[in-house]
């Protein structure tokens, strides 16, 4: 009978090959993103001769505005809050959950956060993170309504994550006038009572002064960039190093494989969302913290923008990071261009949109590609080593 | 005689196999043509190729002495060919009739399906090929050779010449196999031409009039079922002696590893699924399970690992009562388990083999320290696992998806086995993987069974069942109908107690 089973296993194959794979693996990576960037200029620069606008003139502004220290911070002040909620995306996607409620989490994050942050008086770290852990309860909570809904009743989570962003917005706008600032009866829309300075994160003003020049106080490099900072390491170390990042990743990956191996779905499906629902409610943090309070000129569209952003980033901490970057630097080139008027800065939504739909199609390709390539490489070493 | 079908010099190459090399394949107009060979001797994929399924690497293809070029199953049915696929692709809650016209509905002006023209059409293809059916019958009511015929009519509907069955008699008991024979007959003798995937020779020789066999790829030999013996075939087909799954001598204990008592199962309208089902296994014993699919086996399964509910009834794992006990308690008290689908309850197919390795037992080492998941100890385990079960891949990174279909199955066994399990549930386990892992599953089964595992096995394979228990149960409509030894029973005996006709 063993003389059926085919000749032994050879030694496996060097490892020059392996490195080769990887390289080739990042190769792979990075193709898509890349080749979405590209075609989406070469769509924008159509779309700018068609508009009767100087394409080269529009880029100019942008890079020339871009190379300034100054727009500089500000990018990353714009994309630390789309970093998380970017993270707080692709938790909900590593686990095959699509959190759209990213948007209401943290808006009902950061009116409860504001309130209470306005409402205490503690010593510096202690109040910032009352505010803070307020801020992830409650984006927590907003979510795992979706998440029970989800898991107890079968509801899809796009659906009820979508109206209850609409719920959300209903209560934040009730909220806003119950929760008005005593003694600013007379002022409409002032907001929630003010956070005391030991509430608010520090900037980070000292490390670019440090090491480039003073910023004779034109822009401020927000405090938060460190949460963001952490919340991206935790959620590396969490989905990767962790049992509890394999259980969800191969619950996302197949769920019925997942139970059979002693993974309750429900659980990890309820578990990614007050996960997710958690990291969206840090979304807020850089806004009321900058502006002392919830008012209602709050800036939205962080959530939506987290979705893009982490479907642009591959899920990875990295990636997203990258991500909400080149969304931070296409806002501040939308700035620059109504400022110039040397193009529409509409051409900045178009730009976003065409990288997004490239960017999808791309790694749709590239998966194929690769697939198929592992394929014939894994045959064309099998063979050799067989041989 | 006309050929209805020549291929020449057919090769086709998948990651880690060459599935058809310089294959070739001459078919006579109006005969029965069997291919047989063993799991992965390369019969499906041929089929396939024939089909327009999937593209030869290299080769040509004649069909009526005219070269084609088939892309997809559209190809192939425009040029005559009709298949049945071993799993039937009908629509439960429709009738033959709609069934049959799926796809191919003939229609009246406006886009109105045009019944009473396509129930003539089926009733004219019926009687020219000597098929009986009842256009109207509901097809989830139907038995499965009835609905097999079902498959058989809806390729003849399209105007096939040539139909292609791919392992017509695995889903069935031997009376429907006689049943399907007699089709098989009539069909040949209405003029339609027959080319059937099998690998069990008393059949081939039974109904075949020409035989090609397959083994690892390659044609072997094109032979006239006259001048053969199926000692003959056998020997073609493996190249030497045929495997068996014989278990040795018995290393049953009498200390009881899994006791069930009264268990019940019910489906969503509260019907009983498992019907009050008592059995014991017992150290080094393999208890298999013997039934038609859908008789209770796979909810069986569910329920001694967790994933369904059990309605009524206790489960014990030795004294430990585990009736109520999550997936994972039970997997961390002992159980090990095979499902019956890989790709659906078996594997992360697009995670590393290392990754797939330690699904099931992620919580403890070597994959495990405390909360964190260990890389380097799950890699070197899988390491081993790759070495010990002769798992064919370039290295542990790749991921599951670019493995054969045995070399899967072998990372599955593999990875449970490593365990120690003290209980293994075994769901068809050599369910279409090829030879050399088909032995290689039974080996590893076999030496823990030496060390005292207890087996849980469902096959559909009665020569594995017969071969590898020490104990038949049969399963019925949910209940445990009968307990047989497996050394005083032949697979036809069998086939009547799981069809009922033995009660």
């Amino acid at each position: 009978m063993t003389d059926l089973i085919q000749s032994p296993q050879a030694a496996p194959p060097p490892d020059v090959i392996v490195v080769d794979s990887g390289r080739r693996r990042i190769l792979m990576a990075l193709a898509a993103p890349v080749g979405a960037v590209v075609f989406s200029i070469v769509a924008s620069t159509i779309m700018l001769l068609i508009a009767g606008s100087d394409p080269i003139a529009a880029y100019g502004d942008m890079a020339k505005h871009a190379s300034k220290l100054e727009t500089q911070i500000s990018m990353i002040n714009r994309a630390t809050p789309l970093y998380i909620s970017g993270v707080a995306a692709a938790i909900g996607f590593k686990m095959n959950l699509f959190n759209i409620g990213v948007e209401g989490q943290y808006r009902m994050a950061a009116i409860f956060a504001a309130y209470v942050g306005g409402a205490i008086a503690l010593p510096g770290v202690l109040h910032i993170g009352v505010i803070i852990i307020v801020a992830m309860l409650v984006g927590a909570a907003w979510a795992g309504l979706a998440g029970v809904l989800y898991t107890h009743r079968g509801i899809n989570e796009v659906i009820s994550t979508i109206m209850l962003n609409g719920v959300a917005l209903g209560i934040i706008a009730w909220l806003v006038r119950e929760w008005q600032a005593e003694g600013d009866i007379a002022q409409v829309g002032i907001g929630t009572e003010r956070i005391d300075a030991s509430g608010v994160l520090p900037n980070l003003s000292w490390l670019p002064e440090t090491i480039f020049r003073d910023l004779k106080g034109t822009g401020e490099l927000t405090g938060v960039l460190v949460i963001a900072i952490v919340v991206g390491i935790v959620y590396h170390v969490l989905l990767n190093r962790t049992v509890f990042g394999f259980e969800l990743r191969a619950s996302g990956g197949n769920a019925l494989a997942a139970r059979a191996g002693g993974i309750p779905p429900r659980r990890m499906a309820l578990t990614a969302m007050l996960l997710s629902g958690g990291i969206a409610g840090l979304v807020g943090i850089a806004e009321i913290m900058d502006k002392g309070r919830y008012n209602p000129n709050f800036v939205g569209g962080l959530g939506f923008n987290g979705i893009g952003i982490a479907l642009l980033g591959r899920n990875h901490p990295a990636g997203i990071a990258v991500g909400a970057l080149l969304w931070a630097f296409l806002e501040a080139s939308s700035d620059i261009l109504q400022a110039t008027q040397t193009a529409p800065k509409e051409i900045i939504d178009i730009l976003r949109g065409v990288i997004l739909l490239t960017v999808v199609i791309g790694y749709e390709v590239v998966s194929r590609v690769r697939s198929r390539d592992e394929a014939t490489r894994a045959a064309a070493r099998l063979a050799g080593g067989l041989a | 005689m006309a050929l209805a079908i020549e291929l020449k010099g057919i090769t086709k190459r998948f990651p880690g196999v060459i599935a058809n090399d310089d294959v070739n394949l001459a078919v006579e107009d109006g005969e029965i043509h069997a291919v047989c060979g063993e799991n992965g001797a390369g019969k499906s994929t041929l089929m396939k190729i024939l089909y327009g399924m999937q593209p030869a690497d290299e080769g040509t293809m004649h069909v009526r002495g005219e070269q084609v070029q088939l892309s997809s199953p559209g190809d192939a049915i425009a040029a005559g060919i009709g298949m049945v696929h071993q799993h039937f692709m009908l629509a439960g809650n429709l009738s033959v009739l709609e069934n049959v016209i799926l796809g191919a509905e003939p229609t009246l002006p406006g886009g109105i399906i045009d019944r009473a023209d396509a129930k003539e059409h089926l009733q004219e293809v019926g009687a020219a090929y000597g098929l009986e059916i009842d256009p109207d019958d509901l097809v989830e009511d139907l038995e499965v050779g009835e609905r097999q015929r079902v498959e058989i009519i809806k390729v003849l509907y399209r105007g096939a010449k040539i139909l292609i069955l791919d392992e017509p008699t695995a889903v069935l008991v031997p009376q429907e196999v006689d049943e399907l024979f007699r089709n098989m007959r009539e069909l040949k003798a209405s003029g339609a031409t027959i080319l059937f995937i099998d690998h069990k020779l008393e059949e081939v020789l039974e109904i075949a009039d020409t035989i090609t066999v397959l083994r690892q790829g390659k044609t072997v030999a094109s032979v006239k079922a006259g001048e053969v013996t199926t000692g003959d075939l056998a020997e073609l087909m493996v190249g030497s002696e045929l495997p068996t799954p014989a278990t040795s001598k018995s290393t049953v204990t009498d200390q009881r590893a899994l006791s069930i008592d009264g268990l019940t199962v019910l489906d969503a309208d509260r019907r009983p699924v498992v019907d009050g089902v008592s059995l014991a296994i017992r150290r080094g014993e393999i208890v298999g399970v013997a039934g038609v699919e859908g008789n209770g086996q796979t909810e069986l399964v569910e329920a001694i690992m967790g994933t369904t509910h059990a309605n009524a009834g206790t489960i014990k794992l030795f004294d430990n009562d585990i009736t109520h006990q999550s997936v994972r308690q039970r997997r961390e008290a002992g159980i090990g388990f095979v499902p019956q689908d890989r790709h659906a309850e078996g594997l992360l197919l697009e995670a590393p083999l290392w990754e797939n390795a330690a699904l099931g037992h992620q919580m403890k080492p070597p994959y495990a320290r405390g909360v964190w998941f260990d890389r380097a100890g799950a890699q070197s385990q899988t390491e081993d696992i790759r070495t010990d079960f002769d798992v064919r891949s370039p290295d542990i990174h790749v991921s599951a998806q670019t493995l054969s279909g045995g070399n899967q199955q072998k990372l599955i066994i593999g990875r449970e086995m490593t365990a120690g399990p003290d209980l293994l549930i075994a769901a068809h386990p050599t369910r279409g993987i090829d030879v050399g892992a088909q032995a290689a599953v039974w080996d590893h089964i076999r030496l823990a069974r030496i060390e005292g595992m207890a087996t849980l096995l469902i096959s559909a394979d009665l020569d594995e069942l017969i071969g590898l228990s020490d104990t038949i149960v049969v399963m019925y409509k949910g209940r445990l109908v009968a307990t047989l030894d497996p050394a005083q029973i032949t697979p036809r005996e069998l086939g009547s107690y799981m069809t009922g006709a033995s009660l």
